[in-house]
């Protein structure tokens, strides 16, 4: 039997084969000053431990933080098995790409800049979202989309009404039109994107994405727009997606 | 202080004239213009607070209603106090409750009224500066009666979205040895066109910036350094549109720091270029009077742009805040210039270019308290590494007499720092200062050796830049992409409709204190 193969049955590498040893570390809310404390949380953390399935454990370091917090280092052997053949992996319909890849793609599929409007429609005054999205600035450690070279970003910022967003992005020629929604009292995340999709609709209309801590991520079709992003999406995940719909990989030179 | 480089006086010189040169027209658009935060800055310094049932805040209120019925070309203040006065008004707020409804008729005053008028308005203004005047004197005896941290100060940021979280979190990092506490903005605050009222327990990513957060967060510092023997301070932001405000609003209620970049919104926040500027110098004047130390943000730089490649767009931008900041009345020991060690620790000699450009920052601007940022950029998830590239950062800094070190967490771009993260974070800097705090003393680069050259070659480049931009324009350099990686035209960019052209017999009763003072 093999420890190693793909629908193998595998444990946890220390520096033997099948030994099952890890490292955690974490903080418990207990004291650690005089002996009885340092005895007690030492007891608390390795109960922790073996609940976690590390059987025997070890707490190789313990320290308290302020009066009330003690944080330790714990090695132990884990019980439990990793069935490999009881993986399954989300496919994303598209590679998350990074920016160099991404202003690659849009240079040799589109020759020419990507042109991308945003805005947040209604009388949504929440631009945290598109301004995440798209300022420089960015959100999570990724910069926003105005950082990519390819990208042109057109951002029309809070309480844009629907006519002029439509006529804002044919003005641009925007290849995709990104509709942040955080307001949802009485649903008005819903109506306002369907009146949007309405409103782009018999015109040779522009990719519509939208995103919102509330959106259903698959009731794009129902909405009429063509992709929905819901909450703690990143501004590479959108880059990606753009490039994936708009500038396919192909027959690159 | 004996320069370590070789620097060339002549060339440090000229840097300045050229920064001076790039930033006297800009200053000259700032004297000339005021902005609807301006004016709300002036209210707030008037005592005005509050706001209305839909939380918007009762100088917006005043200021817009203001500017509906004459303008702000003559400012806020002639008409307000003008309307308060003949209208016989108890208080600005109770004017600012009928002109939200639309039942004030404003008017620009003249003669004896518009005299009365200046000399109301200048004596309700003048209690807001004495109130700054006092919280200055007030952290001056605090800081007698406890005792100044020496330096570098370690600065540790807080930021749960909720101001009675981030009070014990904050006196637990005091007591872990923090010297300041930042307590970090909601995400998208810089971009609301008002000030938020009250204590507040949910923002995004950050706590919001308002009065009542500041005196909470201010007052429970205060007892926290009584307990330690050390004074702590505290830092926020004042940027984004509500710059002029925040600063009032941090001098009244004795914050120590502030965040306050001439180009940061500009670049990072598509804020309008002439929106930011004007309500720099204003923010900068208040500052300067409340002997609050800003902190610049050219850190932001290396983390869209390579940090070696960039390098010198930090040193321009150094020498515009200190031309801006010197310019506004901030003494040079206010200047807390900033930068960044956000080198690839993958590029060769990496360390030793970080100790050129640290040194560097440190020989060109003697007098300034620099901030120095941690690695975040090059922080992989791989906390272990991420642990030691922090040590480098501290080291780095300890050699290169940084005065303010914002600690680096392991878990940086990870998740809201855990309270270990925290404690393994002080105890890596502890550790260095411990070990090689006075390393600085015998860190003697060889006078043409690749420390001392990639220095010199760093200002060089600096000086090129701003000979470029002096000759094209600041704003026009904004405008092509010369900070960051991003185009920010003059006539783009949020704000813009917030900016008035002042006439003659403008009168703004702060600006007219704090141009005298500075």
């Amino acid at each position: 039997m093999s420890l190693t193969g793909a629908q193998g049955i595998v444990r946890p590498y220390g520096d033997t084969t099948g030994d099952g040893r890890v490292q955690v570390s974490f903080t418990l809310p207990v004291p650690f000053g005089d002996e009885a404390e340092r005895a007690r949380a030492e007891g608390a953390a390795l109960q922790l431990a073996g609940k976690m399935g590390l059987d025997p454990a070890m707490v190789v370091h313990a320290k308290g933080m302020g009066p009330d917090f003690t944080f330790f280092i714990v090695y132990g052997r884990v019980s439990h098995l990793v069935d490999l053949s009881a993986i399954t992996v989300a496919e994303r319909e598209f590679p998350v790409l990074p920016a160099a890849e991404v202003n690659l793609r849009i240079r040799s599929a589109l020759g020419r800049k990507l042109v991308v409007v945003g805005a947040c429609i209604g009388t949504d005054a929440h631009t945290v979202g598109i301004d995440a999205i798209l300022n420089v600035k960015g959100h999570a450690g990724e910069k926003g989309l105005e950082y990519y070279r390819e990208i042109r970003v057109v951002n029309m910022g809070a309480q844009v009404a629907v006519p002029d967003l439509v006529a804002r992005a044919m003005a641009e020629h925007a290849d995709a039109v990104l509709v942040s929604q955080v307001v949802t009292q009485r649903d008005a995340h819903l109506s306002n994107t369907r009146e949007m999709s309405a409103a782009f609709n018999g015109l040779q209309r522009p990719l519509l994405v939208v995103g919102g801590p509330r959106f259903d991520p698959s009731a794009a079709h129902d909405l009429g727009v063509d992709k929905i992003f819901g909450r703690g999406t990143t501004p590479g995940e959108v880059a990606s997606y753009l490039v994936h719909a708009l500038a396919p990989a192909g027959e690159a030179a | 202080m004996t320069g370590k480089l070789n620097l060339d006086p002549a060339l440090v010189a000229r840097a300045r004239e050229l920064a001076r040169l790039a930033g006297q027209p800009v200053t000259d658009l700032a004297r000339t213009h005021t902005t609807v935060s301006v004016e709300r800055a002036v209210l707030r310094l008037a005592g005005l607070d509050g706001a209305d049932e839909d939380g918007m805040p009762w100088v917006n209120r005043l200021t817009d209603a203001v500017r509906e019925s004459v303008g702000l070309e003559h400012g806020v203040a002639l008409p307000a106090w003008d309307a308060l006065l003949t209208g016989g008004y108890p208080d600005l707020r109770t004017l600012a409750v009928d002109a939200g409804s639309g039942l004030v008729k404003f008017r620009l005053p003249m003669g004896a009224d518009a005299d009365a008028a200046r000399e109301s308005a200048a004596r309700s203004v003048r209690k807001g500066l004495d109130r700054i005047d006092a919280q200055r004197a007030e952290r001056d005896r605090m800081v007698a009666a406890t005792s100044d941290p020496p330096m570098p100060w370690i600065y540790l940021i807080v930021a749960t979205g909720d101001i009675y979280e981030d009070i014990p979190q904050a006196q637990a990092a005091a007591r872990e040895g923090a010297d300041v506490i930042a307590v970090i903005r909601s995400t998208g605050q810089s971009l609301l066109d008002y000030v938020p009222e009250g204590a507040t327990r949910e923002g995004y990513a950050g706590t919001y910036a308002t009065r009542e957060n500041f005196r909470l967060m201010r007052g429970a510092l205060d007892d926290v350094s009584r307990e330690l023997g050390r004074y702590v301070r505290l830092t926020n932001y004042a940027s984004g549109l509500c710059m002029p405000e925040i600063a009032a609003l941090a001098g009244l209620e004795r914050l120590d720091m502030m965040l306050n970049d001439c180009m940061y919104g500009i670049i990072f926040r598509d804020i309008n270029p002439v929106r930011t500027f004007i309500d720099q110098r204003f923010s900068r004047q208040v500052h300067a009077r409340a002997g609050i130390v800003i902190n610049t943000g050219e850190d932001n730089y290396l983390t869209t742009a390579d940090a070696v490649d960039a390098a010198h767009t930090v040193v321009v931008s150094q020498l515009l805040n200190e031309y801006f900041g010197r310019e506004a009345g901030l003494a040079d020991g206010q200047l807390g210039l900033g930068h960044a060690f956000e080198i690839n620790p993958e590029v060769p000699d990496s360390f030793l270019l970080e100790l050129a450009h640290a040194q560097l920052v440190r020989e060109l601007f003697p007098d300034a308290p620099l901030k120095y940022m941690p690695p975040t950029k090059h922080m992989t998830g791989n906390v272990f590494a991420g642990y030691l590239l922090d040590a480098f950062f501290n080291l780095a800094g300890v050699m290169t007499d940084q005065s303010i070190l914002l600690i680096g967490m392991m878990t940086e771009g990870i998740h809201t720092p855990f309270l270990s993260d925290r404690d393994l974070a002080l105890e890596n800097v502890r550790y260095v200062r411990r070990a090689a705090g006075r390393l600085g003393e015998s860190f003697r680069p060889e006078p043409d050796g690749f420390v001392a050259q990639r220095a010199r070659q760093v200002l060089g480049e600096a000086i090129e830049l701003l000979r470029t931009i002096g000759s094209q324009g600041l704003l026009t350099a904004i405008g092509e992409g010369t900070f960051g990686v991003t185009r920010r035209p003059a006539d783009g960019g949020r704000g813009l409709d917030g900016v008035v052209q002042r006439a003659d017999g403008y009168y703004n009763p702060a600006a007219e204190m704090l141009e005298v003072s500075s």
